[in-house]
């Protein structure tokens, strides 16, 4: 029991009220508005940040439940002045409309990659053991939990396996 | 000083070709994309405010009738709470696009489930839920209010109207004739960004953060419902996740948060819930068409009937207009078309993207597919043959009319199988496939806007408008056209959009925002242009400028000599929004997958060709395109509103049950961009392409259905249930 969550490597307190979600503590607790609330309800994908590595939708997390954790969102990825390559690949493809669902997704895909990476099956995989192919559907399948209104998704995926293809040359 | 155009003629100029900076049309990324990538471009709920209180809406749970009582007391003493209002200023429903006025006010009336009736000011969000959700609330609820559009005595909309010869007589003396009933089921915009407001007073004055389309007239909505001047109010929207239509009037959260505000004496922030978007901004009428369609032995049309049966609320002005591109998309001299309104107690419809054709072409272009084969004729050839000359109501000239160029262009590149056709001709496993087609239409709207330019003494450029960029590409677009024009990189040129404080653009809507704004920058450009070419004593016309140059190699700074240029353009579309039937066409192919024994559509591949006037940007044009085709998708095959029998709320209030494709859901898709240039649509001769690309796309996948398994379904959207039981053994 430490009382903290670190988000993006600077420590936080814990949010007094036991009802603030880990989404309404990044976006009104610490001021990191980049994580967006679409739905509230884990129905969107909107909120995706990381913890510990591992993407999920943070509004469906009490920030109670994170203590001791360490949190990173679309703020720790990258800058303007120095955007990840997803960010880039991003802005390169136009696979975003509105922008609001785009900080979700770019954590989404961030995370995803890794757990491509390191082979963890699909719905959309040959198999369930062994090294996991990258494909268009592979990364339809895994990320369908994102949603884009604007319809952007052709773009979003064109933008991922830009970065994939990087990833494993 | 301020540049008035009032447009009577076309212009075919082609000016913009000849300028020399050659940055327009080009696909450059977004301009305010990297804010977007890396979280840091603020959304209305977003701006930092001190002392900012929480407001959460409550909404009524009853259909019709009258709040009685509120008992506050028992959410006052929870912690934390801070106010209960219940204003009768507080709206009910929200603003019809371009209403420019108020919309429905009086929280104590009820007329739908889901109304809101108040807002639970607290300090903090949790605090405030809580207590929205302890409130007390007694109703006199009046029964029997109608809830199904089917059941109701509907209200002819009389200037849909058209009589025009005998269709009854042609379908009995028709070669080939078509009559069916399709219906569609209601739809909602689903803008990632809940609808949010924060307001603020100082003094008389008000400032809210909202996220809205039209500013200019928001503004004057927000007046008459506070009763106050827009001199006192400032509407700031830079950023908006997305628009679809629903965030064209101000919604009950904006209206709310100014009255919360004045009340405690404090910023108040409201954010609707997924579940109140929902309910209480707008949703898609649900249809009901007939679609008569009678042929000579060519396949050439003699009669064109398409009626509609939609709803909405008592007192709502706006009907889905379904017919919108019936009346002109083709031949026929025989013509019946209609359009009804049931008035039933569903919560308000309104326009969803693409208001009309978004439901009105995937019906009409179905039909046209049974023609086809009735008539035993390709179906893209079906469609060539029936391109009228002249509008066929109206006799009017088209501005200019590319479906044939579309048809044809993208039969090619998609690799249409040309000939007559017939279902269930490819099976693979449990899978049929097929393909199908359909054209797309709509229609051109512009409007009056206002945009100041000033070009920097330091050879910069700025753009400044109350036009919003809700995803559009607005941002970008206008960089490119004052860049063109003046000679700059639009990395030169800042854009301010989305405050009241800068001249009044024409708001995003009805595809009409880019070839708007964008031509009230081109005419402030081309004011900032004559006086350069004055200084350089040659004129307008003949002035060359790139890489911040004249042609003959004096640099704007130079010219300028330390003043700035400024100019503010005033569009104004003349006659010729009277002298020409104008619209946006093209066409959709699409290859499905149906599985034979769970009736699962899959789009394996689509593809849309439009045309569409100049292309500003061909990076964010595509972009609107493959969005359009993402909701052609939906409207297919997945995306229904249902509302409960008993009491008409909507039950399927969210993105779990509301289906909006998803990545999956989506194959790659491809646009091919018709290029043309329509003088008579605007000074920069574009038309607008933001809700084209879902204008019909869902008959081709409905075609495609037909085609595959041999399914013909005649109700939107044609989920597996319906695929099989429609299904042939």
């Amino acid at each position: 029991m430490v009382d903290s969550i670190t988000v993006n490597g600077t420590t936080h307190p814990m949010p007094d009220d036991p009802r603030v979600s880990l989404l309404d503590f990044l976006r009104q607790h610490i001021g990191l508005t980049g994580t967006k609330k679409g739905c509230d309800h884990g129905q969107c994908g909107a909120c995706t940040v990381m913890v510990n590595g591992t993407r999920i939708n943070s509004c469906l997390t009490l920030a109670a439940m994170h203590d001791g954790d360490s949190v990173t969102t679309i703020e720790g990825l990258g800058t303007p002045d120095e955007p990840s390559a997803l960010q880039r690949a991003f802005l390169e493809h136009d696979g975003f409309q509105c922008g609001y669902c785009t900080p979700g997704q770019i954590c989404s895909a961030t995370a995803m990659l890794e757990e491509l990476a390191a082979d963890w099956p699909s719905d959309a995989s040959e198999n369930l053991e062994g090294r996991v192919a990258i494909s268009g559907e592979e990364i339809r399948e895994r990320m369908s939990g994102n949603l884009c209104r604007c319809g952007a998704y052709a773009n979003i995926v064109a933008a991922i396996e830009e970065v994939a293809a990087g990833d494993r040359l | 000083m301020t540049v008035h155009f009032k447009q009577d003629e076309p212009d075919n100029s082609n000016r913009l070709d000849g300028m020399k900076q050659g940055v327009l049309g080009k696909p450059l990324p977004r301009i305010e994309g990297l804010a977007k990538v890396t979280g840091t471009a603020p959304y209305a709920a977003e701006y930092p405010v001190e002392n900012c209180a929480e407001g959460v809406l409550v909404t009524s749970t009853i259909t019709r009738g009258e709040v009685v009582a509120i008992d506050r007391t028992t959410v006052l003493s929870m912690p934390g709470v801070i106010a209960v209002v219940d204003d009768e200023k507080l709206c009910t429903r929200a603003a019809q696009g371009t209403a420019n006025e108020a919309p429905m006010q009086g929280p104590t009336q009820v007329c739908y489930w889901g109304q809101p009736i108040a807002l639970v000011v607290a300090e903090t969000f949790e605090q405030a839920r809580d207590a929205a959700k302890h409130l007390n609330v007694e109703y006199r609820e009046e029964e029997g209010a109608p809830l199904d559009p089917g059941v109701v005595e509907p209200e002819e909309q009389e200037d849909e109207t058209v009589h025009q010869g005998d269709l009854v007589y042609a379908m009995a003396e028709a070669a080939h004739s078509v009559d069916v009933t399709y219906t569609t089921k209601g739809h909602a915009s689903a803008a990632m960004e809940p609808h949010a407001a924060i307001a603020e007073w100082d003094g008389d004055m008000l400032t809210v953060h909202a996220s809205l389309q039209m500013l200019n007239y928001n503004i004057s909505e927000l007046a008459d419902a506070l009763d106050m001047e827009e001199d006192n109010i400032r509407l700031i929207s830079r950023f908006v996740g997305g628009g679809f239509g629903s965030k064209l009037g101000i919604s009950e959260e904006v209206v709310a948060a100014a009255l919360a505000a004045k009340q405690v004496g404090r910023p108040v922030r409201v954010v609707q819930s997924r579940q109140q978007v929902f309910q209480t901004v707008m949703r898609r009428s649900e249809t009901t068409q007939r679609l008569r369609l009678a042929a000579d032995d060519n396949a050439k049309l003699t009669g064109f009937g398409h009626q509609a049966l939609v709803s909405n609320l008592p007192g709502e002005t706006f009907a889905e207009p379904v017919l919108q591109s019936s009346h002109f998309m083709y031949g026929g001299q025989n013509r019946e078309l209609m359009l009804n309104v049931a008035r039933i107690h569903r919560m308000t419809a309104g326009s969803v993207r693409a208001p009309g054709e978004a439901v009105g072409m995937p019906a009409l272009e179905g039909a046209m597919d049974v023609l086809a084969e009735k008539a035993g004729i390709d179906p893209v050839d079906l469609r060539l043959r029936n391109i009228p000359e002249n509008d066929p109501e109206e006799d009017l000239p088209f501005s200019s009319h590319k479906l044939a160029e579309c048809l044809k262009q993208g039969a090619e590149a998609f690799g249409w199988d040309k000939g007559p056709r017939k279902p269930r001709q490819r099976r693979e496993g449990e899978w049929w496939i097929g393909t199908g087609m359909a054209s797309a239409a709509r229609v051109h709207n512009i409007s009056e806007a206002k945009s100041r330019v000033t070009l920097k003494a330091d050879g910069t450029a700025l753009v400044e408008t109350d036009m919003t960029d809700i995803g559009t590409g607005t941002y970008t677009i206008l960089a490119q056209i004052a860049g063109e024009m003046l000679g700059l990189d639009p990395k030169q040129v800042l854009v301010e959009l989305g405050d009241t404080r800068h001249p009044r653009g024409p708001g995003s809507g009805g595809s009409w925002g880019a070839a708007s704004i964008g031509s009230a920058v081109y005419v402030a450009c081309k004011a900032i242009r004559e006086e350069l070419a004055a200084k350089i004593g040659t004129s307008e016309e003949e002035l060359e400028l790139s890489a911040a140059k004249t042609a003959t190699g004096e640099s704007l700074t130079d010219l300028l000599e330390g003043k700035d240029l400024i100019r503010e353009g005033h569009y104004e579309p003349g006659d010729i929004e009277d002298d020409y039937t104008a619209s946006g066409f093209g066409a959709f192919f699409a290859e499905v997958r149906v599985n034979h024994y769970t009736g699962e559509t899959r789009v394996d591949r689509m593809l849309g060709a439009f045309g569409f006037g100049r292309v500003l940007n061909a990076k964010t044009a595509r972009s609107q395109c493959i969005g359009g085709i993402t909701w052609s998708i939906g409207v297919a095959l997945t995306e229904a509103l249902e509302f409960d029998p008993q009491d008409g709320h909507l039950v399927n209030c969210d993105l779990a049950e509301y289906h909006v494709p998803v990545h999956r859901d989506v194959p790659d898709l491809e646009v091919v961009l018709v290029e043309e240039r329509d003088g008579a649509a605007s000074p920069i001769q574009a038309k607008g392409i933001g809700e084209l690309g879902m204008c019909g796309g869902a008959a081709a996948i409905a075609n495609a259905i037909y085609n595959a398994c041999g399914a013909r379904l005649y109700d939107y959207p044609m989920t597996p249930d319906r695929v099989i039981a429609a299904m042939p053994d």
